[in-house]
């Protein structure tokens, strides 16, 4: 019961080609679904983290307080990096390992710095679900079955490379990007 | 469903005749929840907690949108708003505690109310969209809750915010990108705070849209029953004004005393004290636990502890807690016997009490630290809700023999039925 069907051309009659209002309504519904996917994606992309949070800086730590056997804690991008200073017995526990045989396989020396090997700078940052492991800032007492770091929130062990051994725990503590800009700077980030 | 014996609505004064025409808003509310709606006459006290799960949803946006007055969704005013209400504001205390064991006491009804399901197979045909839009709530408020508990900016939020923003970056591939667009940085900051505030003042609404849906479906096919057997005439119902508003208002009264002694006798029974210390991105709380609700998923979720097969373990465990519901949404056609009630399935019956005590220890145990024995527990008590959901009940479903069901409703409560004696067309 199309009643504009008599003013179309001949051809559209026999139900042929493609009528005038087909194609409006393909354009108008095609112009209406790209229009709201363009606007679905700022929509999407503000929660996306902003330029003032993405814009945080590097951060320059002094670790010439840092005894042997001691670690701190300082903060990168909101997120706290653990700056240990190895004893000669930690880094021969770490070099004991077959690493090979780790869930992350990964030496001591591909963690550190070359001349540095004293020095593990790991985020802070539980690889299970984001938590703070302890160490040896939290008075000693806590370091796991692996004398490196232990989280508390679903008990994954590191060991004194800051590999994960033992838990929940998918990859060992992730090694920001820094430098040593003298001996007792590090410029993090 | 409008059974054909049901009231009719017959508005008597001259405006409400006026209204039925031109808005049959009280008509809609009459057949729904007013003498219009035939409810079976033998439902017991188990079917009282979906009354009490739409006043608790009530309490919640109520006090929730009082609460959102007064604070102030940024960190660095968000704790302190929440001292503010605490001390500054009148019945400040009254509407938080209010708020966050309403919250608590909502999760209780809730839990009953789908445990009501498993043992009345409530979920089988021809109610099957009323479970799903029941289990969609379910997880609506999961997510609402955990945003609401984010909002005080104590230790215990922004950890939780932590925890459960990193149960993403599990998610091969995309979960880092993911999880920094969840929180809108690489740690909980401002922006997620923000944006957790704008959800959780949304979702509530967003449920009750759901629950709105929920009571819809279940007005089709009507209220289910202890027997399990479907309403066959007018002696099996009651109207629901005023029988069953009076037994929900019995309940209500039952609930609001239990309510009322945690919110005004012991407020802080249910929290955790490490969420009176504002937030420390620099400090994880030597025992991070979620709200008593979330014990029996989080105890899943960490049960897994080693690498299977390409499936690390962080990943097993976000996919276990995650299919620990959404099993839920498969029960309907899990479970094949076409026997509702638990009543007459004297196999099924055992293996539902094995369920109960199975989540109350993975509930227990959600709440110990993440060491041995609990580990291995809480290992076991996993596999068996998995092997509960996808083998016994699937079994147990086609090998049972029920016990003989009852002609009718009015039979199960009167012992007999006129009608049991005409003949089986009922």
């Amino acid at each position: 019961m199309d009643h504009d069907a008599g003013t179309d051309a001949p051809a559209v009659l026999d139900g042929e080609g493609v009528r005038r209002r087909d194609f409006i309504n393909i354009a108008a519904v095609s112009a209406a679904g790209v229009g709201g996917l363009t606007v679905l994606y700022p929509l999407i992309s503000q929660m996306a983290p902003s330029a003032d949070v993405l814009a945080e800086s590097s951060t320059e730590v002094d670790i010439s307080a840092i005894q042997p056997g001691q670690a701190i804690k300082t903060v990168f991008r909101k997120q706290p990096v653990f700056v240990r200073n190895l004893t000669a017995g930690e880094i021969e526990a770490a070099n004991a390992v077959d690493a090979a045989s780790l869930r992350d396989p990964q030496t001591l020396k591909e963690r550190t710095k070359e001349g540095h090997e004293n020095w593990l700078i790991t985020m802070g940052v539980c690889t299970h679900l984001g938590c703070i492991p302890m160490g040896p800032f939290d008075g000693g007492t806590v370091l796991g079955e692996f004398g490196g770091y232990f989280c508390p929130c679903h008990g994954s062990h590191y060991d004194t490379a800051a590999r994960v051994r033992k838990g929940p725990a998918p990859k060992n503590l992730e090694v920001p990007e820094y430098e040593f800009t003298s001996d007792t700077v590090v410029k993090i980030g | 469903m409008s059974f054909p014996w049901a009231n009719e609505y017959k508005p008597s004064h001259p405006f409400m005749v006026w209204m039925d025409e031109k808005l049959p808003l009280p008509r809609l509310v009459y057949n729904a929840v007013g003498g219009g709606y035939e409810v079976p006459r033998n439902i017991n006290y188990m079917w009282n907690f979906g009354f009490l799960a739409g006043l608790c949803l009530v309490i919640q946006i109520v006090t929730g949108v009082v609460l959102a007055m007064h604070y102030g969704g940024n960190t660095a005013v968000a704790f302190d708003s929440t001292e503010h209400i605490m001390r500054d504001v009148n019945w400040g205390w009254m509407l938080r505690y209010g708020h966050a064991n309403g919250a608590a006491a909502f999760f209780a009804v809730i839990y009953l109310h789908i445990f009501r399901g498993f043992y009345y197979g409530s979920y089988k045909a021809p109610r099957e969209m009323i479970w799903l839009l029941g289990v969609v709530i379910f997880l609506l408020m999961m997510a609402t809750a955990f945003m609401g508990y984010v909002l005080p900016w104590g230790q215990m939020s922004y950890w939780a915010a932590q925890v459960i923003t990193g149960l993403f970056s599990a998610i091969p591939l995309i979960g880092d990108p993911l999880k920094e667009w969840l929180l809108g940085g690489f740690a909980p900051g401002n922006a997620t705070l923000n944006r957790f505030f704008s959800l959780h003042f949304l979702l509530p609404f967003v449920i009750l849209g759901v629950v709105i849906l929920h009571v819809w479906a279940l007005h089709i096919p009507g209220s289910s029953n202890p027997t399990g057997v479907e309403v066959k005439s007018e002696s099996d119902t009651l109207p629901f004004y005023p029988y069953f508003v009076a037994k929900d208002g019995w309940t209500i009264g039952v609930f609001m005393l239990i309510y009322g002694a945690f919110v005004f006798f012991m407020p802080n029974a249910l929290g955790h004290p490490d969420n009176y210390i504002p937030a420390n991105p620099m400090q994880t709380p030597a025992h991070i636990v979620p709200e008593w609700y979330f014990w029996p998923f989080y105890a899943i979720l960490r049960s897994f502890t080693q690498n299977f097969l390409m499936f690390d373990a962080k990943l097993l465990g976000v996919l276990a807690m995650f299919a620990a519901i959404l099993v839920w949404f498969f029960l309907p056609w899990l479970d094949k016997s076409p026997v509702r009630s638990a009543t007459y399935r004297p196999l099924y019956r055992k293996f539902f009490w094995a369920l109960v005590i199975d989540v109350l220890i993975l509930g227990y145990l959600g709440g110990m630290p993440a060491e041995q024995p609990y580990i291995l527990i809480a290992q076991l008590a996993t596999m068996y809700y998995f092997l509960h959901f996808l083998v016994i009940v699937p079994i147990v479903s086609s090998i049972e023999r029920p016990e003989p069901l009852p002609f009718s409703i009015t039979e199960s409560v009167l012992g007999t039925d006129g009608q049991a004696h005409l003949g089986p067309q009922g």
